[in-house]
């Protein structure tokens, strides 16, 4: 499959990130389905299946992304999801989801502070959809 | 119920036996506190055995004799502070000698017992004693939450500083790698976007530059006659182009001419707040009304809008730092979620009140209360 086979849903309650975050994926050459909130994302998700999803950890509560990621999870246990904040150093939430007990309870398959280029987020992307 | 653990070190048995038989029958109460207060005695004959209990059970108050067999009062006192126990002391004197009372309050005695008491003056003692004890610790529990909404505050503020800023970076690689195109043109919306983040952070310092000040708490010497027409004219007057671009009507309603004791720069945050809300919260072509009025000790001002109105539930986060109404109505607004938390931090320094009523797609009316009279200046 091409990478134009994959859409990719992002939230996020930064217009200019998601526009960003928009522009880039599909300049690499995936689709997107892009939405401002958890309640959005909710909505999307409860229709249809997107390939690989993207969530802003705080939207309208501090563990949006916390949330959505798990309802992810629980619909379309398959799905890749990238968990993806601004705050990472002054939360404590420094934490990476490598080992066995942070990915029983955090439910994303990737962490990613926010403000990583295109080219590294086209990767994580790829390996995750092993392309 | 609580237990306060107690120690009394005395050499005579007969002092010992009867705190232990006057308070363990005895417990400690007050409205103010939400649970009584009981007590358990230990004893100690001399200095060297009451240092040994403190160091295994440490007890919450300590009633010390200062004249006994081997080390005397005054040195468990100096231990007690060397090692900076959590205890309560108050000395049991036969005779309160000026010379021991002033080195003993000095260590760290709080109080002094005559000997012989009667259960009634060593149950007040112990009563005082106690409720020092439960407001100490009272304080201690409110700090500690102090330091966890410090770091809350701190938090939600470092991801405010910061979504801007990738904003920017984001916008700016784009241009640099010239992702869109080769013309400044095929920019457009990226550098009105970028301008307009730079506008929020820049809200956003002097929210927080504003947030700083008032927390210094009112300064005398700034206190001066401020008469609020002028100060609700001069917000209007900085509000208005915004106001035109919105094609809001803002209407000012001075139906006395109210002069209060504050200080003016604390009067502005309040207007320029409120009034900007009003028409940033508004509908195009809509209205906004200031009225300045005045009960016989108060100031009364009402700021109300014809505006997207707040529902019940976000009007109770609605003075809460950081915190912004997010829906789809107020999606492209830009604020900080500062402004109201700093309008009621100044009107709470001067003893006031705000209220919000507000009905959906309606409006919304603020009414402020602030006293006439000079305030207390802390």
């Amino acid at each position: 499959m091409k990478k134009s086979d994959y859409t990719i849903l992002i939230a996020d309650d930064d217009p200019d990130y998601l526009f960003q975050t928009v522009f880039n994926l599909e300049r690499a050459g995936y689709k997107t389905m892009a939405v401002e909130s958890q309640a959005e994302a909710e909505a999307v998700i409860a229709k249809s299946r997107p390939d690989l999803a993207i969530f802003d950890l705080m939207m309208e509560s501090d563990d949006s992304g916390f949330i959505l990621c798990y309802k992810m999870k629980r619909k379309y246990p398959e799905v890749p999801v990238i968990l993806a904040t601004a705050v990472s150093h002054e939360t404590g939430l420094s934490f990476s989801i490598d080992s066995e007990q942070e990915k029983s309870w955090i439910r994303a398959d990737r962490y990613l502070e926010k403000g990583i280029r295109a080219e590294q987020l086209d990767q994580e992307i790829m390996k995750l959809l092993k392309l | 119920m609580a237990v306060l653990k107690v120690l009394v070190i005395d050499d005579e048995p007969g002092i010992r036996s009867g705190v232990s038989r006057i308070l363990n029958n005895f417990h400690v109460t007050y409205p103010f506190m939400d649970e009584d207060y009981n007590f358990e005695v230990t004893e100690a004959a001399t200095g060297e055995e009451g240092i040994s209990i403190l160091e295994r059970d440490m007890p919450d108050i300590l009633l010390l004799d200062n004249k006994l067999p081997g080390i005397q009062g005054v040195e468990v006192l100096e231990y007690i502070r060397n090692r900076k126990y959590d205890i309560v002391v108050a000395m049991i004197t036969s005779y309160a000698s000026l010379d021991i009372a002033v080195r003993a309050t000095r260590d760290g005695a709080i109080d002094f017992i005559p000997k012989p008491f009667t259960p009634q003056e060593l149950k007040s003692s112990i009563e005082n004693i106690t409720k020092q004890q439960y407001l100490k610790r009272i304080t201690h529990k409110m700090n500690q939450e102090g330091k966890k909404i410090r770091y809350q505050f701190l938090s939600v503020l470092s991801h405010e500083l910061k979504a801007p800023l990738n904003a920017l970076e984001g916008y700016l690689r784009m241009m640099q790698e010239k992702q869109a195109g080769d013309m400044v043109d095929d920019y457009a919306t990226p550098i009105e976007r970028s301008l307009q983040r730079i506008q929020g952070m820049r809200n956003l310092i002097m929210d927080l530059l504003d947030l700083t000040k008032i927390q210094l708490e009112v300064k005398e010497g700034k206190i001066r006659e401020v008469n609020l027409a002028e100060v609700a004219s001069a917000a209007i007057t900085t509000v208005q182009p915004y106001a035109i671009q919105m094609d809001v009507t803002i209407n000012l309603d001075v139906r006395s001419d109210v002069v209060i004791m504050a200080d003016p720069g604390d009067i502005e945050i309040i207007f320029n707040n409120l009034v900007s809300n009003a028409v940033k919260y508004n509908k195009m072509g809509g209205k906004a009304e200031i009225v300045i009025d005045n009960s016989d000790s108060e100031a009364i001002i009402i700021i109300s809008d014809t505006g997207i109105g707040i529902t019940k539930n976000d009007v109770e986060n609605l003075f809460t730092e950081f915190v912004r109404i997010k829906n789809e109505k107020t999606r492209n607004i830009s604020g900080s979620g500062l402004g109201l938390s700093i309008v009621r931090k100044v009107i709470e320094l001067y003893h006031g009140t705000i209220n919000v009523e507000s009905t959906p797609d309606v409006g919304t009316t603020f009414t402020i209360r602030l006293p006439k009279k000079p305030i207390n200046i802390t």
